[in-house]
Parts: C-alpha cells; sequence; structure tokens
C-alpha cells in the first residue's frame, strides 16, 4: 500500500464556536470548553475594494483561512499551490441566481453569474494574493474534505512543494435549506510541505484503505463534525491538538477509507 | 513526468453520438450549431446540443440521478465500446485501483431552475421531487458513474470551469504516480441550462451567430454541451504506436473573475509548465488547438500568449466553431480532438471565421491540413483566472 506523508507548517480553522486554530486547539485539547456560537467571518481586506464588494462569505472564509496558515507557515501565500475542498460552494449566491432565472424577466446578475463557478473562491484568493500558481477546486459532496486532503497529500507527493489546502462550506439559505441542511459557515486551511521545517507541527501519513468506522467527537462538536462536511476534518484536528499518536478513518466513499496518522515534530 | 497512456476515448457532441461523427465533421469543416430554442430559452444566440438525452433513461436503481448532464454521461459512456474498455479495464486492475476523475461546471443545475419554477405558491418550498444530491450538486455525475460501474478507487469532481476536464487529467496522472491507482476514468460533462446561456448572455459574451473564434469581428461564444471521456493507464509497456499524455501545466491569471489577463500571462505560465512537464521544446509543438471562445477578449489574449511562446508559425486552430463551447465539457473534448487529430494526420481547420484576425499574430487554419501530427498542445481556460494546458502526442 502506498503511503503518503507530509508535513503539516501552518493550520486555521473558522467554524462555529471556533473563532482560530489556537481557540479550536485549546478545545480539542480539552484545555477550554467548547461555547457553541455563530461562525464570525472577517472581512476580506486583502482583496481590492471592487472585489471585496463581490465576494460573499464563501471568499471572506477562504482568505481569512488561507492567509491565516501561510503565515503561520511563514510562506508567501503567493508561492502556494492550492487545492479547494467545497461540498457545494456559494449557497446564497446559487439562490439569487436560481431565482432570477424563475422570474419572468430573468434578469441575471452578471457578477452572480461568475460568482457561480465552484473556482471562484479559488479566483478571488489568487487577486487577494497575486497567486499564479497552480490551483484546484474539488467536490465529492459530504466527502469534499478526505477527496481534497488525498488530492492535497497526492500533489506533495507528486510535485514535492509546498500545498495549501482549503476545506469549506457555508450554510444555504431558504428554499435550498431545506434540501442542503448546512446550519453554519466553517472553514480549515493546512500548509502541507514535504520535508520537515523549523515551523512543522506534525507529520501527517495517509493511506487508502478499507472501510473504517471514523472517530467521533466529543456531544457537542460530533453534531458540528456531522452537520458541515469541512467539519469531518475536526477528528484529525483533535490528533493535531492532542499531539495524539493514533491512526483514524475518514470514510472516502463506499468501501474505501482513508486512514491518517500524525506523529509530532 | 512519466507519460499516461491514453488508451482509449470517446466524445458525444451536437456532431453526433462517438467520436466517428465529431471527427469526420472536423476534418470537412461541418459545423453543428443550431438557433437556440432549447427549453425555454428565448436568446438571439447559437447552440450545439446533443441529440437523444430526452429519451435516455437511467437504470431503475438509479432513478435519483436523473437530470440532463447524467443522462448526457450515461449515453456518452456508451458509444465506441468504451463502456466495454472501462469494465475491462476495472476487472484487469481491480476496482480499488481504479480511479474516476471528472469536470463539470453545472453539473445537473437544471434541476435547481426546474424546482425553483415549481415552489410551492404558499409556503415557498422546493418540490419534493427535487433531488439535490443526485442532480444539481457539483459532485453528482461521478456520484452517478461511480455505482453505475462500481468503481471503488479515489473519485472526485474537479470545477473549475471550462479548465475542469482538463485538469482531471492531472489528477489522473498524478495518482497513478503516487501509485495510489493503476487506471483512471477521466473526462468531462456538461449541459446545456439557462444558469449558462442567461449567465453568458448577461456578461454579454454570446454570439449573435455560429460563433467565429479568432475572427476580426468575433462578438462572442455559442455554448455547447457534451460528454467526453478517456481511460487513462500506466505505461509499463507501452504499444509500438501509442499516444499519451506527455505533459500537463496548470496556472492562474490572479486577475479576474470572468475577464483574462490582457497580456496573456497566466496563458503563458500554464503552456511553459506543460512543455516542461513532456520535456519539449516550443518548436516541438505541431498544432495547437486553442481555447479560442471566440470573445474578443478571451482570443486576444489567448492569441498573445500563443504568438508569444510558439511563434507567428506554429499552425493552430478552436474547433469551437463545430462543437461550440462545451465548459467543463471542453478540456476533455479537445484533449480527444488532439489524440484524434494525431491518430488520423489532421489539423481540423477552424470554421465560420473566414479570415483571420491578423492582429492576433497566430497562423489560424481556417482550412484542414493533413499531415503528420506527432504533438498537440491543447489549451482550456475558464473563469477564476484557472488556465490548463495539455501535451497529447506520440510516444517518441
Amino acid at each position: 500500500m502506498t503511503v503518503l506523508s507530509a508535513h503539516i507548517d501552518g493550520i486555521a480553522v473558522l467554524g462555529p464556536g471556533l473563532a482560530s486554530w489556537s481557540a479550536t486547539e485549546s478545545i480539542l485539547a480539552g484545555r477550554a470548553p467548547y461555547v457553541p456560537a455563530r461562525t464570525i467571518l472577517p472581512a476580506a481586506t486583502a482583496l481590492p475594494a471592487a472585489e471585496r464588494r463581490r465576494a460573499g462569505r464563501v471568499v471572506q472564509l477562504v482568505i481569512a483561512t488561507g492567509l491565516d496558515a501561510a503565515e503561520g507557515a511563514g510562506l508567501d501565500p503567493a508561492t502556494l499551490v492550492s487545492v479547494f475542498a467545497s461540498s457545494g460552494g456559494d449557497g446564497d449566491n446559487c439562490h439569487e441566481l436560481c431565482q432570477a432565472l424563475a422570474s419572468p424577466e430573468r434578469q441575471v446578475s452578471p457578477t452572480r453569474f461568475h460568482n457561480s463557478v465552484h473556482n471562484a473562491p479559488a479566483g478571488y484568493w489568487s487577486i487577494a494574493t497575486r497567486a499564479m500558481t497552480s490551483s484546484t477546486s474539488i467536490c465529492a459532496y459530504d466527502r469534499s474534505f478526505s477527496a481534497g486532503l488525498l488530492e492535497a497529500m497526492v500533489q506533495v507527493a507528486t510535485i514535492r512543494q509546498p500545498v495549501l489546502l482549503l476545506a469549506y462550506d457555508v450554510d444555504y439559505p431558504f428554499p435550498l435549506r431545506a434540501v442542503r441542511r448546512i446550519p453554519d459557515a466553517f472553514g480549515l486551511a493546512l500548509v502541507l510541505v514535504p520535508a520537515r521545517t523549523g515551523r512543522s507541527i506534525v507529520q501527517l501519513t495517509m493511506q487508502l484503505c478499507d472501510a473504517m468506522q471514523e472517530a467521533c467527537e466529543p456531544s457537542d462538536l460530533e453534531s458540528l463534525r456531522i452537520a458541515i462536511p469541512a467539519a469531518r476534518s475536526l477528528s484529525l484536528l483533535r490528533l493535531i491538538a492532542r499531539r495524539e499518536r493514533r491512526t483514524i478513518g475518514f470514510e472516502h466513499l463506499g468501501s474505501t477509507s482513508l486512514s491518517a496518522a500524525i506523529s509530532p515534530c | 513526468m512519466t507519460p499516461t497512456l491514453l488508451t482509449h476515448y470517446t466524445a458525444t457532441t451536437c456532431l453526433g453520438h462517438g467520436m466517428a461523427p465529431l471527427i469526420a465533421a472536423l476534418r470537412e469543416q461541418r459545423g453543428g450549431l443550431v438557433p437556440c430554442e432549447f427549453e425555454t430559452a428565448r436568446l438571439d444566440t447559437y447552440v450545439g446540443v446533443v441529440a437523444g438525452l430526452e429519451a435516455e433513461q437511467l437504470p431503475r436503481h438509479l432513478r435519483h440521478y436523473d437530470c440532463r448532464n447524467n443522462r448526457l454521461a450515461q449515453l456518452g459512456l456508451r458509444q465506441d465500446g468504451f463502456l466495454q474498455d472501462v469494465e475491462a479495464s476495472i476487472a484487469r486492475v481491480g476496482r480499488r485501483r481504479f480511479g474516476l476523475f471528472l469536470g463539470t461546471s453545472t453539473s445537473g443545475i437544471q434541476e435547481a431552475e426546474f424546482a425553483y419554477r415549481n415552489r410551492d405558491a404558499a409556503t415557498g418550498a422546493l418540490p419534493v421531487t427535487f433531488c439535490y444530491p443526485g442532480t444539481h450538486n457539483t459532485y453528482s455525475v461521478a456520484a452517478f458513474l461511480r455505482e453505475l460501474l462500481e468503481i471503488e478507487g479515489p473519485t472526485a469532481v474537479i470545477s473549475t470551469a471550462c479548465s475542469s476536464s482538463a485538469k482531471v487529467f492531472g489528477n489522473a496522472a498524478r495518482m497513478l504516480q503516487a501509485g495510489l491507482i493503476d487506471a483512471a476514468l477521466v473526462g468531462g460533462v456538461d449541459s446545456l441550462c439557462l444558469t449558462t446561456l442567461y449567465g453568458f448572455h448577461s456578461l454579454q459574451l454570446t454570439a449573435r451567430g455560429p460563433c467565429c473564434p479568432f475572427a476580426a469581428d468575433r462578438d462572442g461564444l455559442s455554448i455547447g454541451e457534451a460528454a467526453a471521456f478517456a481511460l487513462l493507464q500506466r505505461v509499463d509497456r507501452p504499444p509500438a504506436v501509442s499516444i499519451a499524455l506527455l505533459g500537463i501545466g496548470e496556472s492562474n491569471d490572479a486577475h479576474h473573475l470572468s475577464a483574462p489577463r490582457p497580456d496573456g500571462l497566466g496563458a503563458t505560465l500554464a503552456m511553459q509548465a506543460a512543455l516542461r512537464e513532456a520535456s519539449l521544446e516550443p518548436h516541438q509543438i505541431d498544432y495547437v488547438n486553442l481555447h479560442g471562445t471566440a470573445t474578443p477578449s478571451n482570443d486576444r489574449a489567448e492569441g498573445r500568449a500563443v504568438a508569444s511562446l510558439l511563434g507567428a508559425h506554429t499552425p493552430c486552430s478552436s474547433t469551437k466553431g463545430a462543437t461550440g463551447h462545451t465548459l467543463g465539457a471542453a478540456g476533455a473534448l479537445e484533449a480527444l480532438i488532439s489524440a484524434a487529430s494525431v491518430a488520423g494526420g489532421f489539423m481540423p481547420g477552424g470554421i465560420n471565421t473566414s479570415q483571420a484576425d491578423p492582429s492576433l499574430g497566430v497562423e489560424y487554419l481556417t482550412s484542414t491540413r493533413f499531415a503528420p501530427v506527432r504533438r498537440v498542445l491543447s489549451n482550456s481556460f475558464g473563469f477564476g483566472g484557472t488556465n490548463c494546458s495539455l501535451v497529447i502526442g506520440r510516444l517518441a
């Protein structure tokens, strides 16, 4: 079995009651209680004013977490290859578009249209950071985080360069909310590097394996982990927070899982 | 990179089902675009429509995936004996060692368009028949084919607008290189919907007539739909005459969501990276299958990039005048046209363009040239500033 390996040099998290990686780390390590609260997204000040006006919450989420993780890794975001993973992208924008198309006039906003592409967050990220590097935008519905993580690990293994993984989901407005029940925004960014550096937090190894049961979280965080696809990352983040040498599984798809293990640096 | 064998492929477009009608039309310079009468769209533009999707039926146990995009995927998969080739490959390498990587931009969003037109008058709720994960969600086409073909290896949809299904060749090539899989089904499926028709219209990017790429009087694109699939396998003992993916280059414009960098730098970086991966010099490219959407700014930026990197005398053309711009399927479709061009020794003449815009500075073919073709560079660019170039050619 092929084992993929990378070092994690930067981590950023934003989610309900999870205001930063350091706050999340304390909660996951059991040093602080988890207090549920709505996700607070900072304005995307890295974007030029014109783009900032057009950018939705999903863009705020990726720019905030991406910049934070790159800074933690001590790397210029413009140099990072990126993998964007989301289960569905920008629900607010999608709703507005579908609503406009259902009206008699069918007056579609050009900005709504170009924001509707799954890679719109990647486009805004590249404008904000001036990154002209390779970037991909992946989707595997509820398994988008593990699909993105696998792709990022494969890229580290093959191109031997630092890769930024951004996994993110935002809640959908009515009436889409009824068919896609995501309660709030959650975003994770990881900087994965091919070899250990002075900034390395843990080494991550991964492989494809037979179906494995996923590690659950204690009550409050478990409902969050299940409800938001990007929050499936919480079990990995818990290992990192506790520097715990244990192998956990991520259901990938059907009978195949991904097993992941960390070793502290 | 290690070349990845492109052993079997098929495409279904407005020119017909399977490779034969596509290749014949490109060689003979016939197009498939017709005035737009798609669904309830009333727009003064031309479109490329795949025939037969209304009659296509998904297997009973997979009906929750039923939408135009997945019907197109299933219809496309059946052509050219491709389904049998895929099943044979899965049997050979094993379900776990077989990957599935597909590109789409709009997936089955048409079902959401229908649902929004049929909301409950009192509550505003969407109809209960609307199946979001099976249709509208970006992943639905891969979920559908994964179940249909009983694939158990790594699976994902790449959705980067109009470069989506060029980029999936890279996903598969990297997974092969990393040793996670031994073969993969890659491709793109994108289908007509009101979102793209009215969306491109709102940006004033749709042409009134059939689109005319690289013409001085080009006035926008014509939207098409397609399913294009390829089977990629590792090169162990390549057959004597074989076609392979030799290199892939990816970049970002970092400029604007819907307009290309005027200097074409993002496109240049992608082409350079593809050549570097293929260990080729620019003069070793025999033909360029351009992205060539026929919008004034796209063709200008691409012309500038191609001319600066490959010079003014490398033959190039866009096949979108014949097929329309098939968006998330365009990258794979044009990779396969490139493979057919190498296999058949022809460079398709771009249609609808009587005279190429001299200010673009490239050798744009307006008639098909029959000559040996060893290596093709195929460009795919998209919204969000995404760029992807593939080098397809004979193994040396």
